[in-house]
């Protein structure tokens, strides 16, 4: 009988092909963002939003990630903006070897944002770094204003919160104070983008936090 | 349930280190886990279960270990461990701080014969 000591990240792999796609972003001044929510909180409308906002001044991909199908996909392709699909098969969220896959695909030196819709799910993709700069979730008001105490992993590791359908506040009995408070005590830093995605409703503020990251990453190639 | 993932992951470091050090079977496998992940020990062990079948880690006991989040606050400098869902520094109020603990995901070691 031995005693054999490890002391290893379980995730080493993972970060270690994460930091492999940074590099590959950094070298040809892509911004990449990980867009992370449950099901049906607007992670597509919200795309769409950006795209809209973004797209006469940035070359923008999007890699979506699905348990199954290419529904999303397809709907970024008809506005004419690349998309490549991962099916994770089951899985519950993505990981670096499948985003590197992606990135594989995708002619990054004709881009400058590359947008990841994470398999919907508020829990499983808050422990896998897959090289992004940036983090952001998405919380929809019907989901609840509890939702940071129920999940607070993912609040505290976004490094912006967009809180999407502010419009339907009223019928959901949306407590927006309590939600803040909540999400301050659990993520002081990051701020909190309050918009309708579907009405264009505060969307600038979110596109201008993201278009100013976009820059800074495309002027430091040059 | 990403739990699955990870622990493909222990059986891949376990069963290597067990393996290269000349042994056929694992006995025990030990792990730490930070109490800021997203990590459920009912799901680890489910998964534990469902994988050692069949592995040299069939008959292998788990050992899990959770550490409690702990900051340093960068305004004030104390240390402090605290709950899941506040990182603020209960000296001075601060919420400009550093996690030194508490997202860890770690195979600490194994015992092989």
């Amino acid at each position: 009988m031995a005693h054999l000591d490890l002391e290893k990240p379980l995730l080493e792999r993972n970060d270690r092909l994460a930091a492999e796609n940074k590099a590959r972003l950094t070298a040809a001044g892509v911004f990449m963002v990980d867009l992370m929510a449950s099901p049906g909180a607007g992670k597509t409308s919200t795309i769409l939003a950006t795209i809209d906002a973004l797209r006469e001044n940035y070359r923008i991909a999007v890699i979506e990630g699905d348990i199954a199908s290419d529904v999303d996909s397809q709907t970024i392709k008809s506005k004419g903006i690349a998309a490549v699909q991962i099916n994770t098969g089951g899985a519950c969220h993505l990981e670096s070897d499948m985003i590197a896959r992606a990135l594989g695909v995708l002619d990054l030196d004709a881009l400058d944002l590359i947008i990841i819709e994470n398999v919907g799910n508020l829990v499983c993709p808050t422990d896998f770094y897959l090289g992004e700069d940036a983090k952001v979730m998405i919380l929809s008001v019907p989901e609840g204003d509890d939702k940071p105490l129920k999940y607070p992993g993912i609040f505290q590791i976004s490094d912006a919160i967009i809180l999407n359908k502010v419009d339907t506040a009223p019928v959901f009995d949306f407590d927006r104070e309590a939600f803040l408070s909540s999400t301050r005590g659990l993520n002081p830093t990051a701020p909190v983008f309050e918009i309708a995605a579907t009405t264009g409703q505060g969307v600038a503020i979110w596109t201008d936090w993201l278009a100013e990251r976009v820059e800074k990453k495309r002027r430091a190639l040059s | 349930m990403h739990e699955m993932s990870i622990m493909e992951s222990v059986f891949d470091n376990a069963q290597e280190a067990c393996k290269s050090s000349g042994y056929t079977t694992i006995t025990r496998i030990e792990l730490t886990f930070g109490e800021m992940t997203e990590i459920s020990e009912d799901s680890l062990r489910f998964a534990f279960d469902a994988l050692k079948e069949g592995s040299p880690a069939a008959g292998a006991e788990l050992a899990i270990t959770v550490l409690p989040p702990r900051s340093q606050c960068l305004e004030c400098g104390a240390e402090y461990e605290h709950d899941r869902f506040s990182v603020r520094c209960p000296e001075c109020g601060s919420v400009i701080t550093n996690l030194l603990q508490g997202r860890e995901m770690r195979i600490d070691a194994i015992e092989a014969q």
